[in-house]
């Protein structure tokens, strides 16, 4: 057993020093392999990321929205609506919402205001998401002064910051009373954004739905479904894309690593004739062959999936922020939560070392199985 | 010692262009001395040394070895006898590593890695502890004279620092039985007695050497114990020196 280990050892040594001989050409190999795997990788992990960031925010939306159109557009929706719709059988409960958007001119940022009794930390309060607090300076107990759209200033005594790990979906988010809110807007009474409808039974919802469109003509229900949907396609979609793009450097790669690998020189023909010559057996070759494969491919890949960990998670992705992001629901400044699939990372690394290993092995095959005397001959 | 017994090698047997490289050979070499085999090219001179190395098989006859302390299960005359011919490829490596040490012609020395590197490398895959197999390989180093060339690679090397390279790494997994194949064909003359004294020392410690050559300065040397006359495959003459 320990000379086993022992032989391996050797032999990986040997590996080692025989791939620093060829310095340049295997750290170039290494540069490329390293850079297709990074974005190989950081794709998949920001995809991954996006995806399990948007079911987190979908798994607390309501089961249904009511909106109201008007001339295609989207409109306000009386509180009328909200008594017809609870009276259909099997929705449990019908929420007026009341949202906007805020453009503050002072720092250049759209903040999203919610309004909502119970977390906006009293009549005058406000409980605002990290990416507010970071552009205005804020902290608990600091007074945030907006202007309403009478020009009136409504001054908002800061009484929570939402912690930084909700920060996709709080980021830019300001939630105050819906007093306060229908100041800073101007907002009609009797009016909501839009309804958030709860239905007992889900296998219920499309019919509740249907029943909506038959009762309100106008309205538009939007089931959660429909919005994980849209959101899954827009994110495979955009990844698909970005694979597109980095399709033809994958291709370029895999046909330099195939050649490079697949293809044995004179050179190496001769140092697999030499090694055969001084003892070693077949196994001893190809031994020597899957260790090159293995040391470069593992390498990139290892070294590969932390880069792409740090620049997804650490970094945010700026190669493929602009590719991937663009998203209005989320706020540009925000960091995603690790989050790592493994079937997905064994997939890659069989995809990538495995092929790149078999293809550096299989061709010293017949080099390894030649006869040992042929080296005499040279 | 190492018995040969009708040893016959022949290439594309039973096609038009079958070709007998060694023919009939019978042949003692005996243990802790010299053995030249002297013929011109394709006399059949390689070919031997190969089978007798272990590196080839013979097409027909036997070739037995006395004296062997290699790990192999088939054994002749109780422990110390071994009929190498019949054995599988990977007992036959095992006796080649630990038997035989070969020093080739082009010398054979992997470029790119240093000269500790190349004279470890028969080591590499015994499954020895590293340790001890460097710090052999250093001894070696020492006994030629080429310490300083420890951390050189190869192709920087002299004719003659090449020769001593390709020595001490036939040399490092102590084998007892040497194999030149026309050591001494890229040498000048220096340098090839340079080289025989170097056999004879080997010869000294009470290894076998046996060298294949058409050198007179290889096969008129004293130091050689005896002659073998090579031709067409065949032995035409065998004589001791002494």
């Amino acid at each position: 057993m320990k000379r086993t280990i022992e032989r391996h050892l050797n032999i990986l040594e040997f590996t080692l020093a025989s791939l620093l001989r060829r310095r340049g050409k295997n750290l170039s190999l290494l540069a490329m392999y390293l850079l297709v795997i990074f974005m190989l990788a950081s794709l998949q992990f920001f995809v991954s990321a996006l995806k399990r960031e948007a079911a987190v925010i979908l798994a607390d939306a309501p089961d249904m929205v009511v909106q109201r159109l008007m001339a295609g557009r989207q409109d306000l929706v009386p509180d009328t609506y909200a008594a017809g719709i609870a009276g259909i059988r099997g929705v449990t409960a019908v929420r007026p919402r009341l949202w906007g958007y805020y453009y503050d001119g002072l720092n250049g940022a759209n903040y999203t205001i919610m309004a909502d009794d119970q977390q906006a930390a009293g009549p005058a309060g406000a409980a605002i998401g990290a990416g507010v607090a970071r552009a205005r300076n804020l902290a608990v107990g600091d007074l945030l002064p907006l202007i309403s759209y009478n020009k009136n200033p409504v001054m908002l005594e800061v009484g929570a910051i939402f912690p930084s790990a909700s920060d996709l979906v709080a980021a830019d988010m300001v939630v105050i009373s819906p007093a306060q809110f229908k100041a800073l807007f101007n907002f009609p009474e009797g009016q909501a954004t839009d309804l958030a409808v709860t239905v007992r039974n889900p296998k219920e919802l499309a019919t509740v739905a249907a029943k909506i469109a038959a009762l309100f003509p106008d309205s538009r229900p939007i089931l959660k479904s429909e919005i994980q949907r849209t959101y899954q396609s827009i994110f495979d979609w955009r990844g698909g894309m970005t694979l597109m793009v980095l399709a033809a450097a994958l291709l370029s790669f895999i046909i330099f690593a195939w050649d490079k690998a697949t293809g044995l020189s004179a050179e190496e023909r001769k140092e697999i004739g030499i090694l055969k010559s001084i003892g070693w057996e077949t196994s001893d070759v190809l031994l020597l062959k899957f260790w090159e494969g293995t040391v470069i491919s593992l390498t990139a890949f290892l070294l590969g999936v932390v880069l792409a960990y740090g620049h997804v998670f650490f970094l945010s992705a700026p190669l493929f922020a602009q590719a991937l992001k663009g998203w209005s629901v989320i706020y540009p400044r925000f960091q995603l939560v690790p989050v790592v699939d493994a079937y997905q990372l064994a997939v890659l690394f069989f995809l990538t070392v495995v092929p790149y290993t078999t293809a550096t092995v299989i061709p010293c095959w017949r080099a390894a199985t030649t006869d040992p005397d042929a080296a005499m001959r040279y | 010692m190492i018995e040969l017994s009708s040893i016959t090698k022949s290439f594309n047997s039973g096609k038009p262009n079958q070709f007998t490289a060694v023919d009939s050979v019978t042949l003692t070499v005996h243990p802790r001395e010299i053995t030249v085999f002297k013929g011109p090219s394709g006399s059949g001179k390689t070919s031997l040394l190969t089978m007798i190395g272990c590196m080839a098989r013979p097409s027909s006859g036997r070739i037995f070895l006395h004296g062997l302390e290699a790990a192999v299960p088939f054994r002749l005359d109780g422990a110390e006898t071994v009929e190498i011919t019949s054995l599988p490829e990977r007992f036959l490596n095992d006796i080649r590593r630990s038997t035989f040490g070969f020093i080739f012609q082009q010398f054979n020395l992997v470029k790119g890695l240093s000269v500790l590197e190349n004279v470890m490398l028969p080591a590499y895959p015994t499954g020895e502890g590293r340790p001890v197999f460097r710090a052999r390989a250093l001894e070696l180093l020492e006994q030629f004279s080429i310490t300083r060339l420890a951390g050189q690679r190869v192709e920087l090397l002299s004719g003659g620092e090449l020769q001593r390279v390709a020595i001490a790494r036939a040399l490092i997994n102590n084998p007892s039985i040497i194999i030149a194949d026309e050591p001494t064909a890229h040498l000048d003359s220096k340098l090839s007695q340079e080289f025989m004294t170097i056999a004879g020392r080997l010869k000294g410690e009470g290894k076998s050497v046996l060298i294949a050559s058409h050198d007179p300065i290889v096969f008129d040397s004293p130091l050689v114990d005896r002659l073998v006359e090579m031709r067409d495959g065949a032995v035409v003459g065998s004589r001791s020196c002494r």
